[in-house]
């Protein structure tokens, strides 16, 4: 039995968190998430050279080759951070090319995306709030015409993954002809979301079939549970150190039961949940037949876990909580994100138990 | 990772499964006119001799003195639990008295005791908190005087669980009436068969009666019976309570509890149809579920890090709200699910908290007592100060500290 991070594990995450410290400071994170694209250049490039795009790339095709684990302790060292940025569209584009894509098409691109000369996203959501792959309704073929939503951080990429109907993956690149991308002002300013509308555009599909894309879901949902463990904790520490800091009545705050106990309890609430998306993450690489239960349930628990906790932590901001200027609400909106981004807590909660015995 | 136990654990795990295909249950031959008591016993001694119970406490106290590791007490519980063999015997003498003896006690007291409180021989209760001291449990003021060798004891102790049934108590009471709160208090042993006692049943909500009041009036008790010097009660004290605080926010419940509501939900009835049917119903249960696996991956993971020497962080000092936000959870669906069931008072078998429920009746027992363990042990609010002081590292309550500060 071992259940913990190994040494190289702690070290990427850690090397992860040093970068964003270094590089992202609070003002800079705000300059971006109020900017025009939601991006930085540069922080991306520093990534890039860290490995992280194309961290779970197999080998022979320039990445490191790493498992969904490892991905997703990074995802919580970026959440953290606040990293704004393609990584989260990124990682599901290269696991889609990994899982479902043709050797020629694996050939063509993850070399790129591994070291970052192509960015990468996916487009799973449809109006509705249709997200899963057996859900979809956009026509595949040699083109595409239609409509996909919610796509994470399109206009950043050059290739996107796109669902369509009977759960087929296809590739389109960004350069084709007919296609075009819109900001939908997403709530989360550090990773925008457009509405990518496809008119006779040439496609190229990919051999995988229903289930490929189906675990492409759940790896997208195991980054996504990550993401939230690491907002809500982000969120936990900044009400800690706002308790330590903030004085009334002539002490700091957090000599208050009522608010101490406040914080206590948010701490309990989401500590022991870093366990569900590890073993989410474990299950995708080590466990097959409890994958997809497990992925749906880190998704659904800790996404809800972290957006009660973003509430508490206004509440115990006080007035200060509820402002712009405020970064809480910055992990607020990320956690807002990873609870509604590929469907809410409670249609995977239908589903989990839909694959219940009982 | 690596969630199997490796080839070391599973080849311990074929031993132990040996030894109970050979020894659980017992033959019929070899039962002929035994209690059932005395053939749980004799099967007890036999796992000891084959190193799997008592492994934690020396040969010369009537263990088998195994070096400690978690992994092989995981498996011999898992493998245990799969037969329904008999397990250590449980309770607070082998649960709290023994530890704490073992790392404070006088050699002849270890030799007095342990053997036999570890075999059930020696019943035990626990005299902390009194009717003015519960979480303030150092401001306690039942008092112990030295009267030539005895220690004269006067005062009252209440939530005393087993005191009807126990031999002995295990004592805090104020000794040095002049020292600080905390150094004034000392930890003593008292036999409880002995006039100066009177034991009364303290009926709880349940209409069950789980802890008593013990009224101590000069009960006596011999000088030389006193764990830790004079003013250390305090400190030894704290051996004990966090091996009740890790005694009861196991993971280990849980999938029994989560089959019981499905069973529960499958019965019960909501718009016509069974409960089990329902969307809400169903994600009830997942929503649960969440909180469960949680728990239960945070144990694998607290499990690795006290196999490799590792402290486990915050999430050690939250395993007994945890376990007990659960225990509500569970207990506060099974009373939606129960519908009129929840109108019904519990019967008059199943007052105290026992095996998983099955009938209405039980579910409101066990509805109570998710109550009641959220207080037992160290309250829950008692709890989020431990998590927010400790573990969050924010300010300590201004009054405790007063107090504090003179016993630190």
């Amino acid at each position: 039995m071992n259940f913990d991070l190994s040494e190289e594990q702690e070290l990427l995450q850690e090397t992860v968190k040093q970068l964003l410290a270094n590089e992202l400071p609070a003002t800079h994170l705000r300059e971006i998430f109020e900017g025009d694209t939601g991006h930085d250049p540069a922080l991306w490039k520093g990534l890039v050279e860290m490995g992280i795009a194309g961290l779970i790339v197999p080998e022979e095709y320039g990445g490191a080759d790493l498992e969904l684990l490892d991905l997703a302790v990074c995802a919580e060292a970026l959440g953290w951070g606040g990293a704004p940025g393609p990584f989260f569209g990124h990682s599901v584009a290269c696991i889609a090319l990994e899982l479902a894509g043709s050797e020629a098409q694996k050939k063509s691109w993850l070399p790129r995306l591994a070291t970052g000369d192509a960015v990468g996203t996916f487009a799973f959501g449809e109006a509705g709030g249709l997200w899963n792959p057996s859900e979809w309704t956009l026509v595949g073929g040699d083109t595409l015409t239609g409509v996909k939503l919610n796509v994470p951080t399109a206009s950043l990429a050059d290739l996107l993954v796109v669902g369509v109907a009977g759960g087929g993956l296809v590739l389109v690149e960004r350069s084709a002809s007919g296609i075009s991308v819109e900001d939908m002002q997403g709530v989360d300013r550090s990773r925008r979301i457009d509405s990518v509308t496809f008119e006779n555009t040439p496609c190229e599909a990919m051999p995988g079939d229903l289930a490929a894309a189906n675990r492409v879901r759940d790896a997208a949902l195991i980054l996504l549970a990550a993401d939230a463990f690491a907002a809500a904790s982000k969120l936990v520490d900044m009400c800690v150190e706002y308790a330590k800091t903030r004085e009334q009545f002539g002490v700091t705050i957090g000599h208050f039961q009522g608010l101490k106990h406040q914080l206590a309890n948010m701490a309990i609430d989401i500590e022991p949940s870093r366990a569900l998306y590890w073993y989410a993450a474990h299950a995708f690489d080590h466990i097959p037949e409890e994958s997809e239960r497990s992925a749906a349930l880190a998704k659904s628990h800790i996404s809800d876990r972290a957006m009660e906790i973003g509430r508490d932590s206004v509440e115990a901001h006080g007035g200060i909580g509820f402002t712009w200027e405020c970064d809480v609400q910055l992990w607020f909106k990320r956690a807002m994100f990873d609870r509604a981004f590929l469907g809410t807590p409670s249609l995977h909660r239908d589903r989990i138990a839909q694959m219940s015995d009982w | 990772m690596d969630l199997s136990y490796g080839q070391e654990y599973e080849d311990f795990r074929n031993e132990v499964r040996a030894f109970l295909d050979a020894n659980w249950p017992p033959k019929e031959s070899a039962t002929d006119g035994k209690s059932l008591g005395d053939i749980a016993n004799e099967f007890r001694e036999k796992a000891v001799d084959h190193g799997y119970l008592l492994r934690n406490i020396p040969k010369k106290y009537g263990g088998c003195e195994q070096s400690p590791d978690s992994m092989k007490a995981a498996v011999i519980t898992e493998e245990f639990r799969k037969v329904h063999a008999p397990q250590s015997f449980g309770g607070i003498g082998p649960m709290m008295l023994v530890p704490t003896l073992l790392e404070r006690g006088e050699e002849w007291q270890k030799e007095k005791f342990v053997a036999k409180s570890v075999r059930g021989e020696y019943q035990w209760c626990q005299g902390y908190s009194e009717p003015g001291s519960g979480s303030d449990l150092a401001s306690l003021k039942t008092r112990a005087d030295l009267v030539g060798d005895e220690w004269v004891i006067n005062g009252q102790k209440i939530w005393t669980t087993t005191a009807r049934e126990a031999d002995f108590m295990f004592c805090l009471c104020r000794t040095e009436p002049d020292a600080p709160k905390h150094g004034g208090i000392s930890y003593l042993l008292i036999p409880m068969d002995q006039p100066g006692i009177e034991v009364r049943p303290l009926k709880q909500m349940t209409g069950g009666a789980d802890f008593n009041e013990v009224f101590l009036t000069d009960a006596k008790t011999p000088k030389d019976w006193i764990v830790g010097k004079r003013g250390e009660g305090w400190l030894v004290s704290r051996t004990t309570l966090k091996h009740e605080r890790n005694g009861i926010g196991g993971a280990g419940r849980n999938d029994v509890m989560l089959a019981g509501l499905v069973s529960l939900a499958t019965n019960a009835v909501r718009n016509g149809k069974p409960a089990i049917e329902d969307a809400e119903v169903r994600r009830q249960l997942v929503f649960i579920e969440g909180y469960m696996k949680s728990h239960e991956y945070s144990s694998f993971y607290q499990l690795t890090r006290d196999v490799n020497g590792k402290e486990p962080g915050r999430l050690g000092l939250m395993n007994k709200i945890v376990g007990t936000n659960i225990s509500h959870h569970v207990a506060r669906f099974a009373l939606d699910l129960l519908g009129d069931g929840g109108l019904l008072d519990p019967s008059a078998d199943d007052r105290s908290l026992g095996r998983v429920p099955g009938e209405a009746r039980q579910w409101v027992t066990q509805y109570m007592y998710s109550l009641g363990i959220a207080v037992a042990g160290g309250t829950a609010n008692i709890q989020r100060n431990v998590v927010g002081e400790r573990g969050l590292g924010l300010p300590r309550d201004t009054f405790a500290n007063a107090d504090r500060s003179a016993k630190q």
